[in-house]
């Protein structure tokens, strides 16, 4: 196959050449691309607040930016990564261009829909882009009340319109995923032969369509609250700041699963492939991630231990969160068991899914020290906090993005990504998340508390590692940005299928037709049966 | 090759990606059905903080639900009832494929719509007369506990606020209707939208058979 028969044949990408034709698209796969172009751009936004962060903790006075700007700092650092990269990340790119493919659909069940969601995002980026630059917001990501809606003198509003309008997208991206899943299977796809990445998707989606509303409700309130000083928060007039931490939490713990869920459907795609076995137990597998959904919801108290929450409750919240950590153990159990005996190949996305493992398990279990009540009040608000929950964002859902874009990037554009560069930087990026990361849990644990940027001496050393680790993480990330884009145009073709994966993408060409398929699929075996594809490949080249 | 996968010719009934009408009826309705969820959790909020702030001040609550004019949002209760019946109509004359009946009905529901919307702006008003709106000029006679009292107005005005929100955006959905129904869009064979504006319709209508109760008679019985 040359450069020549990709061209000659009509797909998704030269199917029209217009910027109108991206703009006003339908098609899921080009709003895949769009969205792919605006969380990137959101990433890196975000990355250069925490830029800024690593560079201000180097010395211990707290002398390049001042305290204020600290505080914007690391607000909008998290906003960015937060509400415009981890939450649409995976389910609005790759969930968006590969669920409808791998269930055999033609697209999305609400494609118009699909389009408004990404224009959604991009007027909610708008306006936190608007405050970032209009002079910032400094009430961390979390807008804790009376802060929030008294006393900060910052763009509170606007950023919170920001993440009402991109909730939208959020509730409207997992509403088309659900209808989508229900009744756009192909003939033959039954529940349990779908791909365990569209069990992910489909849970995240249960989550964004039933948690997204109530943080939508909650800056309402906190706009009123703002604006109006309607009272419901205020203890002045008889209202409870604590509230609001219970109705933000009940969205924003879930959240964290709209963030991770995804990434564990991409590896369990990616360990299956490159250890050529079907994933191990798929049925525990896929109902894991129904679990996960479900008891998601009933752990928002554990952010709350020290927040005048009664014993019991904690107790309570405290058990459940124990709870959660079965399903999310199932798969890694189950992830390991399936590499045993497997024929096992070192290719880029799996050098991520192994990323994400041992990443995963450090974050997943450092959960479990801070989900038990008197270890939690020793760490409460200090890095190790910070620690975990990027171990599971940043070792976790980004690894996992990473993967997931290497090994469907030949599918997207057609083209391979230069292997030893990409297997590079990957290995960059392993080793600057850890040495980031790593010293932040022996910071908290010392005391270090998190959104302080003037701190005692004797933590200068780990924050210098932290800040090394951090720049080698910075090359890590920008590699993938210049390789991708080199192999745009010099990346070797890709066949319909190189990686001699099972699913109904790679039954397609790459990149793959407008309308996907040039035939809908006849599904006629399980998810993962290798046997059948040994013979396809070698047809499809 | 390529033209087998989507063999069919778009049109409002049988958009590409489906495969036959019954499954873009089924998906569009189902659609509607999750959206409702969301908006059960949107107000679900709401309904949480009433709850616990009602709860924790049961007396004043009860005296500012009592200050409400109860007969007034009894008799909307009846309009919006009505006009949930009128819906009905139009979806039973859409399934009939009955042009003029589905207009009639439509315009009788929407009519039906802005009398409910009507007296709710008189209540705002009569509210802004006795300062029973938070803020500055908050005051709540016979009672000390300004602060839960304001606070059961706050939470009146956000969730019968939201309430008329979503009935305009309902008026607007039955404009839009009307727009089609007297284009003749609406057939015995697809009338989609109708069904799923009247389900939406209906959820709003609902949201209120909970609010008047929690908000005009929590004190009456004792009266």
């Amino acid at each position: 196959m040359n450069t020549a028969a990709i061209e000659e044949r009509e797909h998704y990408l030269n199917a029209g050449y217009t910027l109108k034709s991206w703009l006003l698209t339908k098609d899921h796969k080009r709003i895949a691309i769009l969205y792919l172009i605006t969380v990137t751009f959101f990433f890196f936004i975000g990355g250069i607040f925490a830029s800024l962060i690593r560079v201000e903790l180097l010395t211990p006075q707290g002398n390049l930016v001042s305290s204020e700007t600290y505080n914007k700092l690391f607000t909008m650092h998290g906003i960015a990564m937060i509400f415009f990269f981890l939450i649409p990340s995976i389910p609005a790119t790759l969930g968006n261009f590969f669920l409808p493919m791998m269930i055999g659909a033609r697209d999305l069940a609400f494609p118009r829909i699909n389009l408004l969601s990404w224009y959604l995002l991009v007027i909610g980026g708008g306006f936190a882009l608007f405050s970032m630059l209009a002079g910032g917001v400094d009430t961390g990501w979390t807008f804790y009340t009376p802060y929030s809606t008294t006393y900060s003198n910052t763009w509170v509003i606007s950023t919170a319109l920001g993440i009402f309008v991109a909730g939208f997208s959020s509730i409207l991206t997992g509403l088309n995923f659900i209808v989508t899943v229900h009744r756009m299977r192909a003939p033959g796809m039954t529940w349990f032969r779908m791909p365990l990445f569209v069990w992910a998707n489909y849970a995240t989606a249960v989550i964004q369509v039933l948690g997204t509303p109530v943080i939508a409700v909650t800056i309402v309130l906190v706009f009123c609250e703002r604006v109006f000083h309607i009272g419901i928060f205020d203890p002045a007039l008889g209202g409870d700041p604590v509230l609001f931490q219970h109705m933000f939490w009940f969205y924003s713990h879930p959240a964290v699963y709209i963030m991770v869920l995804p990434a564990m459907g991409v590896i369990s795609e990616i360990i299956s492939v490159y250890s050529r076995k079907p994933v191990f137990g798929y049925h525990f597998v896929a109902f894991s991630s129904m679990a996960i959904a479900v008891i998601g919801f009933l752990v928002w108290g554990h952010h709350l231990f020290v927040s005048t929450q009664s014993v019991y409750a904690g107790l309570v919240f405290s058990f459940l969160s124990y709870f959660v950590a079965i399903p999310s153990a199932v798969k890694v159990f189950n992830w390991t068991a399936t590499l045993y005996k497997g024929s096992i190949s070192y290719a880029t996305p799996m050098l991520y899914a192994f990323g994400f493992i041992g990443l995963f398990t450090i974050g997943g279990l450092t959960g479990l020290f801070v989900a038990s009540l008197g270890f939690d009040v020793h760490v409460t608000d200090t890095y190790f906090v910070v620690a975990h929950f990027h171990y599971v964002m940043v070792g976790g859902t980004i690894m996992a993005f990473l993967g997931g874009l290497h090994y469907w990037w030949p599918k997207m554009t057609g083209r391979m990504y230069p292997e030893n560069w990409a297997k590079l930087s990957a290995a960059i990026i392993f080793v600057g998340f850890n040495l980031t990361f790593f010293p932040q849990f022996i910071l908290g644990y010392l005391g270090m508390p998190r959104r302080y940027h003037v701190y005692p001496e004797e933590f200068q050393v780990l924050h210098v590692l932290s800040t090394a680790g951090a720049s080698v993480l910075a090359v890590g990330y920008l590699l993938p940005m210049v390789y991708f884009m080199w192999s745009l145009r010099y990346g070797e073709v890709a066949g319909g299928n190189p990686w001699g994966a099972t699913g109904l993408e790679w039954k397609t060409q790459s990149p793959p037709p407008v309308h996907n398929f040039d035939e809908i699929p006849v599904v006629t075996h399980e998810a993962y049966d290798y046997s059948t594809v040994a013979k396809e490949v070698i047809e499809v080249g | 090759m390529a033209e087998q996968a989507h063999a069919h010719e778009e049109s409002l009934a049988l958009r590409e990606q489906f495969d036959t009408a019954e499954q873009q009826k089924e998906s569009s309705t189902f659609g509607m059905w999750i959206f409702l969820i969301t908006e059960v959790m949107f107000f679900g909020g709401l309904f949480l903080a009433y709850t616990i702030y009602r709860n924790t001040y049961p007396t004043v609550f009860g005296m500012a639900s009592t200050s409400l004019n109860a007969v007034i949002g009894a008799l909307n209760t009846a309009v919006l009832l009505c006009s949930s019946f009128t819906m009905v109509m139009a979806v039973r004359a859409a399934q009939l494929g009955k042009r003029k009946a589905i207009i009639i009905f439509l315009i009788l529901t929407l009519l039906l719509g802005l009398v409910f919307l009507g007296v709710k702006a008189y209540e705002w008003n009569e509210k802004y007369v006795e300062h029973h709106i938070p803020g500055a000029h908050f005051h709540f006679e016979g009672t000390a506990e300004q602060g839960p009292a304001q606070l059961f107005f706050s939470l009146y005005f956000a969730m019968t606020g939201l309430h008329a929100l979503h009935m305009v955006v309902g008026a607007g959905i039955l404009s839009w209707l009307l727009y089609h129904a007297a284009r003749g869009r609406f057939t015995a064979e697809y009338m989609t939208p109708v069904d799923i504006a009247g389900l939406y319709w209906h959820f709003v209508d609902i949201i209120w058979i909970f609010l008047f109760p929690l908000l005009y008679l929590i004190d009456r019985h004792m009266k």
